[in-house]
């Protein structure tokens, strides 16, 4: 429990430092952010210059501590201001819209790729030297593939070449978002490719941690203790060797989420995929300030949660945890 | 072997040669294979430019040169506007590539001076940087230096090379820390420190050249960081959209709809590159950690008992057991001897002492026999 709490205290406090860093960021850089903005949008009105300073918190009556407790508790309220690309919509109801599309693909997928990519490894790493193992090299090649460069090729081969999938979006053209069976079909038929080059191109990497991992604790003396027990390989390969080569893999795993799921919202944009990438592309081709920092904070914040989610399963995977409090 | 043995007077001399040598031979296959490759790419980004054959960004007004897929001309064909897209890929090589080895050299110089530092002061100043390494560490870095750069007013190689830098060095950092933590209690340093080193001397003599296969392992993935992390922020965007890097070649495509026109050799050529130049840093990263670990080594290179392959988790083998070499001539005196009348029956003797147990649960791979 006080694993927990110490994980918690200390997720807040990376939280805390995401959220200052957002603040602190558009007043360090050089320049003034809202002329540039006034600058880039000759269509904005005069008077939109105290709205422009409201929204980024730079134009605020009083000290740079007031103004950072009222940013504090507008984050806190998620009131993220307003959205400049598509003014006037708010930068929370953009994010509400786009998060879902999101949060089903990537994590759907994240969470596919690391069970399949760990279960291979298991097999790599326990018959080690096998052609199994040894095609392995093979693999590396996809973990250093972009992922939106692995997207662009599918799209190319699977869906212009030979009409398998469809190109982009999110769903079938003429479709209406809503809980019917043929929108959720083609929301399903629609989301395989990206679904499919994320699990490709992170597969590799759990797999080569965890056949890594593996090797290491096959040769501890427990293992060898267990074989020796005459216990079934099924048994040893599982219950003793797996279930702790899996600890160091699950930290790696809560670590690598933010690259994979910036990899895959990135790739998001090659698939036109209605979700956070799409929208952080507009963000920062039209400088929408607002809309790229609440970007952050969310997968930020999403990465963090996930993190926890990892920290609460070691505790149920490792009891060394639950007595030992590791930073 | 007998190099062991002779006397030199300058032991400095007796080891320094042959070790560079050995080290190229000791190395895994893998981090041979990914070395060359690397060379390969170095060398293109170093000479690759004088050697293309247009300026990659002369746009050709003739109209039947855009979109022209390759032929002896035009090796990778040529984009929408007649660039020839092998001369961009050389040009974008050495960007690519120069941009992460120096991001690589400043993040990893950053990570040892933080890490050795925790590790060193201890205390408060440990608990302080290994706070602000952990929590860079679960921040994700990519929508951050999209945030950075995107509130720069000018993009280009070298903005995004001190922002990818600043942000590039946590991993090593908390890695270094580990591992120094763990050399400082050693034996050798408390020597040095008993005879008056001081803490600069033992840091750079001592501390860090043992290291530096560990700063080696953290340098490979800081590049292979910022050649991805690069090659994205260029994608959507976050560039100088101008000059020619592989990240740059992918927006162009993007946004020219190379994928929609066909144009397969305007945008596969600078993702092969990014995904082969990650491919020999991955080889070389885990031929480092082979070097390390033995275990993990290619079972290829494992021994061999008894025309058997030992696996980790086999028990020790018992060597007696192995049949002896003889020339012909020895066989056949062996032949009328005593313990050739057991190993004929199929019976070890007992001087020999018992084959090796193999028994089915001891075998690893799962095979009962």
């Amino acid at each position: 429990m006080a694993y927990i709490l110490r994980r918690l205290a200390f997720y807040a406090f990376a939280g805390w430092v995401a959220v200052t860093l957002n603040f602190f960021i558009p007043r360090a850089m050089p320049g003034n952010a809202v002329e540039a903005i006034m600058a880039k949008f000759p269509s904005l009105q005069p008077s939109a210059y105290h709205a422009l300073e409201a929204m980024l918190g730079v134009g605020h009556p009083g000290s740079i501590w007031h103004q950072y407790w009222s940013y504090l508790y507008d984050i806190s309220h998620l009131n993220f201001g307003i959205s400049l690309s598509e003014f006037p919509a708010k930068v929370s109801t953009l994010l509400g819209e786009t998060l879902p599309w999101t949060l089903v693909l990537v994590g759907t997928a994240t969470v596919i790729a690391f069970v399949l990519g760990t279960g291979l490894g298991i097999i790599a790493g326990w018959r080690h030297g096998g052609w199994f193992d040894r095609s392995l090299p093979g693999l590396m090649f996809f973990q250093a593939i972009p992922y939106f460069f692995l997207a662009l090729v599918l799209i190319d081969l699977l869906a212009l070449q030979v009409h398998v999938f469809p190109t982009g979006q999110g769903y079938g053209e003429g479709q209406i978002p809503g809980w019917n069976w043929d929108f959720i079909r083609s929301a399903v038929d629609h989301s395989i490719l990206p679904a499919f080059t994320i699990v490709i191109t992170s597969m590799a990497g759990w797999m080569l941690q965890m056949r890594n991992v593996m090797i290491t604790t096959i040769g501890e003396d427990y293992v060898v203790a267990a074989q020796a027990k005459g216990l079934s390989s099924r048994r040893v390969v599982f219950t003793y060797a797996a279930r702790n080569a899996l600890l160091p893999q699950l930290q790696g795993f809560g670590l690598a989420l933010g690259f994979v799921v910036t990899g895959a919202i990135v790739m998001e944009i090659v698939f036109s995929y209605p979700g956070i990438g799409q929208l952080l592309l507009t963000a920062v081709t039209s400088d929408d300030y607002p809309l790229m920092q609440a970007i952050f904070l969310l997968i930020t914040v999403a990465v963090l949660l996930a993190n926890l989610l990892v920290d609460l399963a070691m505790v149920a995977f490792d009891p060394r945890v639950r007595t030992r409090g590791a930073f | 072997m007998t190099a062991a043995l002779t006397v030199v007077a300058d032991p400095g001399a007796l080891a320094a040669q042959p070790q560079a040598k050995n080290l190229w031979r000791r190395l895994p296959v893998k981090a041979k294979v990914g070395a060359v490759v690397l060379g390969l790419f170095i060398l293109a980004g170093v000479i690759g430019p004088f050697f293309a054959p247009y300026d990659p960004s002369y746009q050709s007004p003739s109209i039947a040169l855009s979109m022209h897929p390759p032929d002896a001309a035009h090796w990778l064909g040529t984009t929408q506007s007649g660039q020839d897209v092998f001369s961009q890929l050389l040009t974008g090589i050495r960007l690519t590539l120069g941009l992460a080895l120096v991001v690589g050299v400043i993040a990893t110089g950053l990570s040892v001076i933080v890490g050795v530092t925790a590790a060193f002061l201890g205390g408060i100043w440990d608990d302080f940087l290994s706070l602000a390494s952990n929590v860079f560490l679960v921040i994700p870095q990519v929508p951050l230096l999209i945030l950075l750069l995107g509130y720069l007013p000018q993009r280009g190689q070298g903005p995004t090379a001190i922002v990818l830098a600043a942000l590039g060095w946590p991993w090593g950092a908390r890695v270094i820390r580990a591992q120094t933590l763990a050399i400082r209690n050693r034996d050798f340093i408390g020597a040095s420190r008993e005879t008056g080193e001081k803490t600069w001397r033992i840091i750079a003599y001592e501390i860090v050249p043992n290291e530096i296969s560990l700063i080696a392992a953290s340098f490979v993935n800081t590049v292979l960081y910022a050649i991805g992390a690069s090659v994205a922020l260029a994608f959507i965007g976050l560039a100088d959209v101008s000059s020619w890097s592989l990240g740059t070649m992918l927006y162009w495509a993007e946004s020219q709809q190379a994928l929609q026109l066909g144009a397969w050799w305007w945008f596969v050529p600078p993702g092969l590159a990014v995904a082969f130049m990650g491919t020999a840093l991955v080889l070389l990263n885990t031929g480092i950690d082979e070097l390390g670990n033995p275990r993990l080594r290619d079972a290829a290179g494992t021994a061999r008992v008894g025309g058997r392959r030992l696996r980790p988790a086999d028990p020790t083998p018992v060597l007696q057991a192995v049949p002896e070499r003889r020339s012909p001539l020895a066989a056949f005196v062996h032949s009328f001897s005593r313990a050739s009348f057991y190993e004929r029956d199929g019976n070890v003797p007992a001087s020999a002492g018992p084959r090796p147990a193999r028994p089915g649960a001891l075998r690893p791979n799962g095979r009962q026999r």
